[in-house]
C-alpha cells in the first residue's frame, strides 16, 4: 500500500516508520510551525505596543490596523499553510475555487474568515503547541541528559531521557498528523466548494432514485392492471366453470385445486404489489407503515420507532423499504418465532434494527433480497451491516445519514 | 329475487367477469361502465338494486370509484353499493361506513373468484346488509388488542365473522358448529364486550362494527 502520509506511515509501519523520512519530515512541520508563528506573532507584537504605550487616540487607530493587518495576511498565512502540508502530507490541498463574481466573493461565502480564523489559531496556539511538543521530545532528553554533569547521582535521569527521547519520533509525528488534519478539515473544499466531480455524483444519485422510483410505480401499475387483473378474472372463469361442473366430480375437484391456486397466486402477487406502492408510507408516514408491515407478518413483532416525525421522503422511503423486505426475510427464511424492529435518530443518522430468534446463516450471497438491501441503502449513502451466525440470531443493522437543512 | 346491478369496472376482462357471474345467478346487469362519471350517470338512468364499483377507475386512476360510491351514499343513504378493491384500506371501508347504517359493501377484489360466496354477499348488501373483507375486520379488531385478549380463539373466531355481516347459521356452517354452539359464543362475545344483547341480524352487524370502530 502506497504511504501518503505521516499518519499513514505510523499506523501501517510502526518500526520501519523509523528508517523513513516521515519522522523527520513531522519534525520539519513542526519546526516550521513554531517558526513561522513566532515570526508572525512577533511581527504583530511591535505595533501591538502602540495599544498600551500611546493615548486613546494611537490605540484606537492601531487596532484599527492590527485587524485590517490580520485580515491582509490571513488569507496569504492560510496558502502557506496548505504548502507546508505537503511536508507531512504527499496528497496536495487544493484550496476551494474561486467564488464566481467581485473579488469580495471569497469573504462572503465564508471562505476567507474560515482561513483567516484558521492562520490565527495556527500563528498562535498551534504554533504554542508545536513548540510545548518538541520542547517534549527533543528539550527535556536534551536537559535529562545534561542533568548528571553537574549532579552526578542523578543519572537515573539519563534512562528517562533515552525513554522520552526513543519516543520522540512518534510523538512528533502524531501532533504533525494531528495538525495536518486540522488543516486539511478547515482549508480544504467543503460542500458546494467540493466541485463539479462530486456535484455529478450526487446528481446521478439523484437520477437512479428517480428512475428507482418511476421504474416502481410503473411496475406496479402494470401488475395491478394486467396480471392481477386476469388473475382474478380466471378465478371467477374456474369458480364458475366449478358451479357448472357439479358436485363431488373428479373435475369439480380439479377445479377446487384449481382455484386455491388462483388464490395463492393473488395473495402473492398483492403482498409484492404492496412493497412496491407504499402508499401507505405516504399517507401516514413512516411509523403507521412499518406497523402495518409488522402487523402482517406471521409472527409477533415488537415496532419500536422513535424518529422524527417528518423525515426526509429519500430516507423515509429507504427506511421503509428497508424494514419491509427485512420482515420478509424474517418470515421466510429466518424460522423465527419473534423479531423486533427498532429505530432510531441520533448523531444526524437514522439507525435502523430488525432482530429476530431464528435459525441464523442468513448470506447475503445466496440471494436472499439482502444484497439488493444493501445496495439499496448505498443508494441513500447508507450502511448496512448484519449478523447473522449459524443458530441465530440475526440482526440487521442500518445507518442512514439524515441531516435537517 | 333477480337484482338489476350496475357494474363499475375498468379492466374489460374483469367487467366481462362480474357482468358473467352476477348472470350465472339469474341477475340482470343493465349497465357495465368503465369509469367513475359513467357510473354516476348510469346510476341516475337506471335506479339499480345493487351498485358494484372498484376503488381505482378512471378518470383519475386513484380512488375514483370509491368517492363515487360514497357521493351516491351520500345522495341516496339507501342506495345498496359493494366496493371491490385490489388492497384492504381501511380508511376506504370505513368512509363507506360512515355513508349511513347497512346496504353496504367492502371486499378484495379477490374474493370474487369464490364465486358463490360473492353472489351471497352482493344478494345481502342489496337487501339491506353490511358486508366487509375479513382482513378488515382483523385490522379492526387488532386495533382492539387488548378487550379481544379476553375472548377465547373461538369466541375471536364468532366476532370476526359477526363483522362480516354473517349470520348465525352461515357462522355454524364456516365455522362446522351446531346453531346452539355459535349462538352460546355469539351470548358470550356480547357480554365480554359489553354490548346490548337484543340487538340482532344487521343490528347485531352494526354493533360490533360500531364497538371495534370506537377503539380508535
Amino acid at each position: 500500500m502506497r504511504i501518503a502520509s505521516a499518519w499513514q506511515a505510523m499506523d501501517q509501519q510502526p518500526l520501519r516508520f523509523l528508517a523513513t523520512g516521515w519522522p523527520w519530515r513531522s519534525l520539519g512541520y513542526l519546526v516550521s510551525g513554531a517558526a513561522l508563528g513566532t515570526v508572525v506573532v512577533g511581527a504583530f507584537a511591535i505595533p501591538a505596543s502602540g495599544l498600551v504605550l500611546g493615548g486613546p487616540v494611537t490605540a484606537v487607530a492601531t487596532a484599527v490596523l492590527l485587524v485590517a493587518g490580520v485580515l491582509a495576511v490571513g488569507p496569504w498565512l492560510a496558502a502557506l499553510e496548505r504548502w507546508r502540508l505537503r511536508l507531512v502530507d504527499d496528497e496536495p490541498l487544493r484550496p476551494p475555487p474561486d467564488p464566481p463574481g467581485r473579488a469580495t466573493g471569497r469573504w462572503r461565502s465564508g471562505r476567507a474568515w474560515r482561513e483567516t480564523g484558521f492562520a490565527a489559531l495556527s500563528v498562535t496556539g498551534l504554533a504554542g503547541l508545536d513548540a510545548c511538543v518538541l520542547g517534549f521530545a527533543v528539550v527535556v532528553p536534551v536537559v535529562l541528559f545534561a542533568s548528571p554533569v553537574d549532579d552526578p547521582a542523578t543519572w537515573p535521569l539519563v534512562i528517562i531521557g533515552v525513554l522520552v527521547l526513543a519516543a520522540g519520533p512518534w510523538t512528533v509525528a502524531a501532533w504533525a498528523g494531528a495538525r495536518a488534519t486540522l488543516t486539511r478539515t478547515v482549508l480544504g473544499p467543503r460542500g458546494a466548494e467540493l466541485g463539479a466531480g462530486l456535484a455529478d455524483v450526487a446528481a446521478i444519485r439523484e437520477r437512479l432514485l428517480g428512475a428507482f422510483e418511476t421504474e416502481r410505480a410503473r411496475i406496479e401499475r402494470d401488475l395491478h392492471d394486467g396480471a392481477q387483473q386476469r388473475l382474478v378474472a380466471l378465478g371467477v372463469s374456474l369458480g364458475l366453470a366449478r358451479l357448472d361442473a357439479g358436485e363431488d366430480t373428479a373435475l369439480a375437484a380439479r377445479l377446487d385445486d384449481a382455484r386455491d391456486q388462483v388464490s395463492a397466486a393473488l395473495t402473492e402477487l398483492r403482498d409484492l404489489v404492496r412493497g412496491l406502492d407504499p402508499r401507505m408510507l405516504a399517507d401516514h408516514g413512516l411509523a403507521a407503515a412499518v406497523d402495518d408491515q409488522a402487523r402482517r407478518c406471521p409472527i409477533p413483532v415488537t415496532v419500536d420507532l422513535r424518529l422524527p416525525e417528518r423525515l426526509p421522503p429519500h430516507v423515509a422511503s429507504a427506511a421503509y423499504f428497508v424494514l419491509t423486505e427485512a420482515l420478509t426475510n424474517v418470515s421466510r427464511h429466518s424460522a423465527a418465532t419473534t423479531a423486533t424492529v427498532s429505530g432510531r435518530w441520533h448523531a444526524d443518522q437514522v439507525v435502523l434494527d430488525v432482530r429476530d430468534d431464528g435459525r441464523g446463516g442468513a448470506d447475503p450471497a445466496a440471494g436472499s433480497g439482502l444484497a439488493g438491501l444493501a445496495e439499496r441503502v448505498a443508494l441513500v449513502d447508507g450502511r448496512l451491516r448484519l449478523s447473522s451466525p449459524d443458530g441465530g440470531p440475526t440482526l440487521v443493522h442500518v445507518e442512514i445519514p439524515c441531516r435537517f437543512a | 329475487m333477480p337484482l338489476r346491478v350496475i357494474v363499475a369496472e375498468d379492466s374489460v376482462l374483469m367487467r366481462a367477469g362480474l357482468t358473467g357471474l352476477l348472470d350465472r345467478f339469474g341477475h340482470t346487469v343493465p349497465a357495465a361502465v368503465g369509469d367513475a362519471p359513467a357510473l354516476l350517470g348510469a346510476v341516475r338512468r337506471e335506479r339499480p338494486d345493487l351498485v358494484l364499483t372498484d376503488v381505482r377507475m378512471p378518470p383519475g386512476h386513484t380512488d375514483d370509484g370509491l368517492r363515487a360510491a360514497v357521493e351516491l351514499r351520500r345522495t341516496d343513504p339507501a342506495l345498496p353499493v359493494l366496493v371491490l378493491s385490489q388492497f384492504v384500506e381501511p380508511a376506504a371501508a370505513e368512509a363507506l361506513l360512515d355513508t349511513g347504517d347497512g346496504a353496504v359493501g367492502y371486499l378484495l377484489k379477490d374474493r370474487v373468484a369464490d364465486v358463490g360466496g360473492f353472489a351471497a354477499a352482493a344478494e345481502r348488501v342489496a337487501a339491506g346488509g353490511t358486508v366487509l373483507d375479513p382482513e378488515v375486520v382483523q385490522r379492526l379488531v387488532r386495533r382492539r388488542r387488548d378487550p379481544v385478549g379476553r375472548l377465547s380463539p373461538r369466541e375471536r373466531e364468532v366476532l370476526d365473522l359477526m363483522a362480516q355481516g354473517r349470520s348465525n347459521t352461515e357462522i355454524a356452517g364456516t365455522l362446522v358448529l351446531s346453531d346452539a354452539a355459535v349462538n352460546k359464543h355469539v351470548r358470550a362475545v356480547f357480554t365480554k364486550l359489553d354490548l346490548p344483547a337484543d340487538a340482532t341480524g344487521h343490528r347485531r352487524v352494526l354493533a360490533v362494527l360500531a364497538w371495534l370502530r370506537s377503539g380508535r
